[in-house]
């Protein structure tokens, strides 16, 4: 380990936490304007050219505003929990690759901070670690509406996590790795969304729910829980929250982006590869569009029903999809693979409409 | 290696506070957070035996899951707010000795007979890696992998077949 790898790193590390917070930043410009469009309003557009320096005012405004703890609160809890909801958010991202190796300056840089053999292993671990900063939020702030917020949210963190994992072991199992860049070099020939499209709908679904993003905010219900585990909390703290949630999104398109879409790969990147990190960017785009357009259209759905959502539907789906992808692999026919799949995947959506439909007749 | 003894010293005092942190604080929610941190510290040293699979599981399913799941139940039974029960009168003089025990056998096996410590041999390079442990898993620990798994089926059937016991017989 000589001193120059080690100031590699850091100075990797610190250009993604920029690119990263600076991504959130104009994250949250970009849902609004988007969100504007969708609903036919303009959106933000008064600070600097087309609104562009809105970001910077937000910034501001929530520096300076006061900053609350109710007196009943657990104090050091209170504060702690929204810096453990945005540290998990930055760190999921140090296994993902965002382009091959460059050089710069004579010396051979790999355009990722830690390739390491169990890359999707960490990913999950490192999710499954997010949900103590909401859950503590919750619960430090001694207030119902905040506790139930906590509550719902560790309840669906959980249940959702089980078919964000097997959705996981699918893409495993077709890139015969563990290791995130050799993931990205399987899908050289095709990406794996083609081969697998069913796992990516269900991982689609899954993080939208780790995240706790419409259609599955109710952790932060307005209507109900007025605003939930954050409910107490304001200026910078509150920002520190919505930073954990809009970074989340960008980590999670990374990581779709990657495992699915190909990573950095796309036409000319083998001769250019400064292309790779800008091949991310689109991808990332296109995947936080759809985000956004999930929340403009869908409305939320209710408690129970998203619970049996995630038990009954996604987890057996993604058992079957996993069970699929092996047998694929196994006769060495791949493409029996996606077909065998979306038929599982039409027969799980006609489950679902069905019972539906039963529960409004019977009405 | 002197690197390595530094990092093992910081992260066993670590291991060490939040250990006695959480038997000490008052709070049932501060005590499992002091175990989380517990469970992350044990993942550090399974890093420096150079086993990452077990590392990064453990972090998964001990502070991701199971201790998640403990959080959920002390905040949904309000357990941290409940009066300080009775000490049992035995536990003290029985905690101690067993403590002696312990701390005496282990004097013996690293300092009296040091054989044992000194037996084992570093680790081959691709001893932790994920493909190695699947290897061994599914080929020489089938058996006890099988029937672990059926294990935890029956503790999950069992689970599901008492909830709905309590509904009043309707499943």
């Amino acid at each position: 380990m000589d001193s120059a790898l080690i100031w590699e790193i850091v100075i990797k590390s610190l250009v993604l936490i920029l690119v990263l917070l600076t991504g959130f930043a104009y994250l949250t410009y970009y849902e609004r304007r988007a969100l504007a469009r969708i609903q036919a309003r303009i959106g933000p557009n008064r600070a600097g050219p087309w609104g562009l320096l809105q970001p910077i005012a937000d910034a501001v405004k929530l520096i300076f505003k006061e900053e609350l703890i109710p007196a009943k609160a657990y104090k050091i809890v209170f504060i702690l929990a929204p810096i453990i909801t945005v540290v998990p958010a930055i760190v999921i991202t140090a296994v993902v690759p965002w382009g091959g190796t460059v050089i710069v300056g004579g010396r051979e840089i790999a355009l990722s901070i830690a390739d390491v053999n169990v890359g999707v292993l960490y990913i999950m671990s490192v999710a499954s670690i997010a949900v103590y900063g909401i859950v503590l939020a919750g619960w430090s702030s001694n207030n119902k509406y905040a506790m139930m917020g906590g509550l719902r949210s560790s309840a669906q963190m959980i249940s959702y996590e089980l078919a964000l994992g097997l959705s996981f072991v699918a893409v495993v199992l077709l890139g015969n790795s563990m290791q995130m860049s050799q993931i990205v070099d399987a899908q050289r020939g095709i990406w794996f969304i083609f081969l697998q499209p069913v796992g990516a709908v269900i991982f689609m679904i899954a993080t939208l729910a780790e995240v706790n993003r419409a259609p599955f905010d109710m952790p932060e219900a307005e209507q109900e829980l007025s605003s939930g585990y954050s409910v107490e909390y304001s200026g910078m703290k509150f920002a520190l929250f919505m930073m954990g949630e809009y970074t989340k999104m960008i980590s999670i398109s990374a990581i779709m982006a990657t495992i699915f879409l190909g990573g950095y790969l796309g036409p000319g990147v083998d001769r250019l590869p400064w292309l790779g990190p800008l091949y991310m960017f689109i991808k990332i785009f296109i995947l936080l569009f759809g985000m956004i357009w999930v929340r403009a259209t869908w409305p939320r759905i209710r408690y129970d029903r998203l619970m049996a959502f995630g038990w009954k539907v996604l987890l057996p789906l993604s058992l079957a999809v996993i069970f699929i992808t092996a047998l694929g692999i196994l006769l060495e026919q791949v493409w029996l693979i996606p077909i065998l799949s979306l038929i599982a995947g039409g027969v799980a959506v006609l489950m679902v409409n069905l019972s539906l439909r039963r529960k409004a007749y019977a009405r | 290696m002197t690197v390595d003894l530094i990092l093992f010293f910081i992260v066993a005092l670590v291991a060490i506070t939040t250990a006695l942190g959480m038997l000490l604080s008052r709070n049932a929610v501060y005590s499992a957070l002091f175990l989380v941190l517990n469970f992350a510290t044990v993942a550090v040293f399974y890093l420096l035996l150079a086993a990452p699979f077990i590392a990064i599981t453990q972090v998964t399913v001990y502070a991701g899951a199971i201790m998640v799941l403990f959080l959920f139940v002390i905040m949904l039974l309000g357990a941290d707010a409940l009066p300080e029960s009775k000490v049992l009168p035995w536990q003290k003089p029985l905690a101690v000795t067993l403590a002696l025990i312990l701390a005496l056998e282990s004097v013996y096996l690293l300092f009296i007979r040091q054989t044992a410590a000194g037996g084992i041999g570093a680790p081959n390079a691709e001893f932790g890696s994920p493909q190695a442990i699947g290897t061994m898993l599914f080929n020489q620990y089938l058996l006890p992998f099988e029937v672990t798994s059926i294990l935890l089926l029956v503790a999950m059937v069992g689970a599901i077949v008492l909830t709905k016991k309590q509904k009043g017989g309707q499943g």
